[in-house]
């Protein structure tokens, strides 16, 4: 029997109209930056494509800069935003406690390698920033600080940050944020927030895996990571992915049902507070994505339940790193005030356009004698 | 059965999955991660758990078609193994890691675990035999006594053997590779680990060394007179020759052995070959791997190394200690070294040797 896909944080099914987009433009000829006609057919499906993506997140078509991964752009965003502000003798670079790896691992490789300081913001038990620590920083290092970088939501509890009070703090300083989870799921205007950057991915959305963009501001230069035909502003070269790129769109500009989804999560919740009461969501009380649940359920070991899970027909996540395959304990969690039993003991389930109600009573009929067995095995 | 197969990322593991599975048993692959930062590829046939070991195991649970998951074990890895391996250096023994991760890991840790979970057993890459006989299931040589891991195993008790499946017994090593070849499984040419796992420089004087500090003390003869200096009692092993650094020589220039460590006066003691010579060893914490061994003498085989021989004796319970009394001497044995009792092939069952004579 299949099992049920409850992972869509991780990577979401291809929508049809991007599978129909990517398949026809792969039998397309022309790369995008040559002059003659099937060049320019290429690049009129391309440019097409960029606009509807800017349409989507209220951007200029000029501040869309394509990359292979919202990973890429993250780097490209942080690691240029900090070499400005590092050539006007500003070395701080300011991250919440919470980001995702894209951000956290190259904010520590500006750290060993260029000499940044790396401030992280914390969060509280609700997995919201701390802005009057972020406030007070502003106040007292402001001309220090060469980059903010916060993500718009999380990628582990869907809990969604104040980025339009972290612009307005943040005054002339540049403020990048990972939108990559968010994007679709709550309104997204890069315009209303403001800030100089925003990452996006195609595979959260029902696109392809393998593209992604940085929103850039117009006219806006930062250094390169990749450098060669220049093709995208100069900040990123590489021929140009344009079957992947219109797949994006395709799917980019395709409802998402936030509402049928959030109603799925909440029945969700519901029920595992009825079957399995010692259970919590983390980040309950804060605004969150629609798809996303945290749950830790005390006593159990996240890969023994992930196991079970598996064995039982469903795909769900612990959400946090793996290293050698080993789940680490979330540092999201531990800042949200787990100890490392209880942030080793949870584990996300991720809902998505194309869940259903019978998606929710399949985990539920299973849960329950999952974690009564994690329980059993856990011998710690 | 359901089964879980611990996958190292070898050879021997990945056909030992394969072969469950085409028994018509429902097996899942398990990579235990053991060290707590593994190092991202193996040196030759050193170490272990590397991140290229659970890439490779991953491969090969592919390949096979089973599911695959990681089990962090490097916390009870850590506890129960590698404290226990400097514990056991420090009191001036030379213990076997390998019997005490499938003492406390593989077949408890594990099994446990895997029972709680719902499966019936574990499946291993170990040459070993299971056979169900009169008094139930029973542990016995490969095949292939060149490659026996069944001294290993000696520690298991028999509620752990009747959890442990060993497909591989029955077969050679190098039937196995060629097995693994047809199968499709990548690993079927990777080298054979060697060493331990934990010492992935191989350098066990130098890793005991950094561990447990070089304090210097004495090398005495017999008598107690010093003739010599060492760097931490614990780099030595008893029926030792090489790499003495003693500078006065005997009256008839015969070689000096290591007869003994004394950890609490840091002192090595030397002697002349024939004073390592010793007929009887005494082993506390028995485990019995089929009926109880009693005060009733009997005949059998002792064997004292991983791959050592197999030594005819007489063997008895004295009640506290395992008793084994060799037909002919043997020169240079450990204590903490384990002794493996055998009937032919069956393993009787083991014991940590703590006195010889």
């Amino acid at each position: 029997m299949p099992s049920i896909y409850v992972d869509h944080a991780a990577t979401t099914p291809l929508s049809p109209a991007a599978f129909k987009a990517i398949t026809a433009q792969l039998q397309e000829l022309g790369n995008p930056s040559s002059l003659h006609t099937h060049g320019r057919a290429t690049r009129k499906a391309l440019e097409d494509a960029r606009e509807a993506i800017a349409q989507q997140v209220s951007c200029l078509p000029s501040e869309v800069i394509f990359t292979a991964s919202g990973t890429e752009a993250n780097n490209i965003a942080l690691k240029g935003l900090w070499w400005n502000g590092k050539a006007q003798g500003k070395k701080v670079v300011v991250i919440s406690a919470v980001e995702h790896h894209a951000i956290l691992d190259p904010a520590h490789w500006l750290e060993t390698h260029e000499g940044a300081e790396v401030i992280q913001v914390p969060v509280d038990v609700h997995g919201v920033i701390n802005l009057d620590f972020l406030k007070d920083l502003i106040t007292k290092r402001s001309e220090e600080i060469a980059v903010i970088s916060i993500m718009h939501s999380n990628n582990e509890t869907g809990v969604i940050q104040p980025i339009q009070e972290v612009v307005a703090m943040a005054g002339k300083i540049p403020v990048h944020t990972d939108a990559v989870q968010s994007f679709k799921k709550v309104p997204l205007s890069y315009k209303d927030l403001g800030v100089t950057a925003l990452t996006l991915s195609a595979h959260k959305v029902g696109g392809p895996l393998g593209i992604g963009a940085l929103i850039l501001r117009r006219a806006y230069e930062i250094p390169a990571l990749l450098h060669g035909g220049g093709q995208e502003r100069e900040i990123r070269s590489g021929t140009l992915n344009a079957p992947s790129i219109v797949a994006f769109s395709a799917a980019a500009t395709e409802k998402y049902p936030s509402n049928e989804v959030q109603a799925l999560r909440d029945n969700f919740i519901k029920a595992i507070h009825q079957e399995i009461p010692d259970a919590y969501v983390n980040g309950e009380a804060s605004q969150r994505l629609p798809g996303i649940v945290n749950v830790t359920f005390p006593g159990t070991q996240s890969d023994t339940l992930l196991l079970l899970l598996d064995n039982a027909h469903v795909s769900a996540s612990t959400g946090s790193a793996c290293s050698a395959g080993v789940h680490e304990a979330s540092h999201v969690l531990l800042a949200m005030g787990h100890t490392e039993a209880t942030a080793q003991s949870s584990l996300r389930f991720s809902f998505g356009a194309a869940s259903t109600q019978a998606d929710v009573d399949f985990v539920m009929s299973v849960l329950p004698d999952v974690i009564s067995t994690g329980r059993a095995a856990n011998l710690k | 059965m359901k089964l879980i197969a611990a996958m190292s990322g070898g050879v021997d593991s990945a056909v030992a999955a394969a072969r469950a599975v085409e028994a018509g048993h429902e097996v899942i692959g398990v990579h235990l991660a053991l060290a707590a930062n593994p190092q991202k590829y193996r040196s030759g046939a050193r170490g272990c758990c590397t991140i290229e070991d659970s890439h490779d195991a991953r491969r090969a649970a592919d390949v096979i078609g089973i599911p695959f998951y990681i089990w962090d074990m490097a916390e009870e890895f850590h506890d129960g193994v590698v404290e226990d391996f400097l514990a056991e250096y420090s009191a001036g023994r030379t213990p076997n890691p390998c019997l005490r991760c499938n003492e406390k890991i593989k077949f408890a840790a594990v099994l446990d675990r895997a029972r709680a979970m719902g499966y019936d057993g574990v499946v291993t890459g170990h040459y070993a035999r299971t056979e169900i006989g009169p008094h139930g299931k029973t542990l016995h040589r490969a095949v292939d006594h060149s490659k026996d891991q069944s001294y290993v195993l000696s520690v298991l008790t028999i509620e752990q053997i009747n959890g442990a499946i060993f497909p591989l017994g029955d077969t050679t090593k190098v039937d196995i590779r060629a097995e693994a070849e047809r199968r499709g499984l990548a690993v079927a040419q990777k080298p054979d680990s060697h060493d331990i796992c934990f010492v992935p420089s191989g350098d066990n004087a130098g890793w005991l060394r950094d561990r447990l500090g070089s304090e210097v003390g004495p090398i005495v003869d017999q008598d107690g007179n010093k003739i010599g200096e060492h760097k931490g009692a614990y780099t030595y092993t008893i029926g030792q020759r090489k790499g003495l650094g003693l500078t006065v020589p005997t009256a008839d220039g015969s070689p000096r052995f290591v007869l003994k460590i004394e950890p609490v006066s840091n002192t090595v003691v030397v002697g002349a070959r024939e004073d390592l010579a010793i007929t009887t060893m005494r082993g506390e914490r028995p485990v019995w791997c089929g009926p109880a061994v009693t005060s009733e003498h009997k005949r059998g085989f002792v064997q004292v190394r991983a791959h050592g021989a197999a030594l005819p004796c007489t063997y008895f319970f004295d009640g506290t200690l395992l008793v084994a009394t060799l037909d002919e001497p043997l020169l240079g044995l450990a204590t903490g070294q384990a002794m493996v009792i055998y009937d032919g092939d069956r393993v009787v069952g083991s014991a940590t040797i703590c006195e010889t004579q």
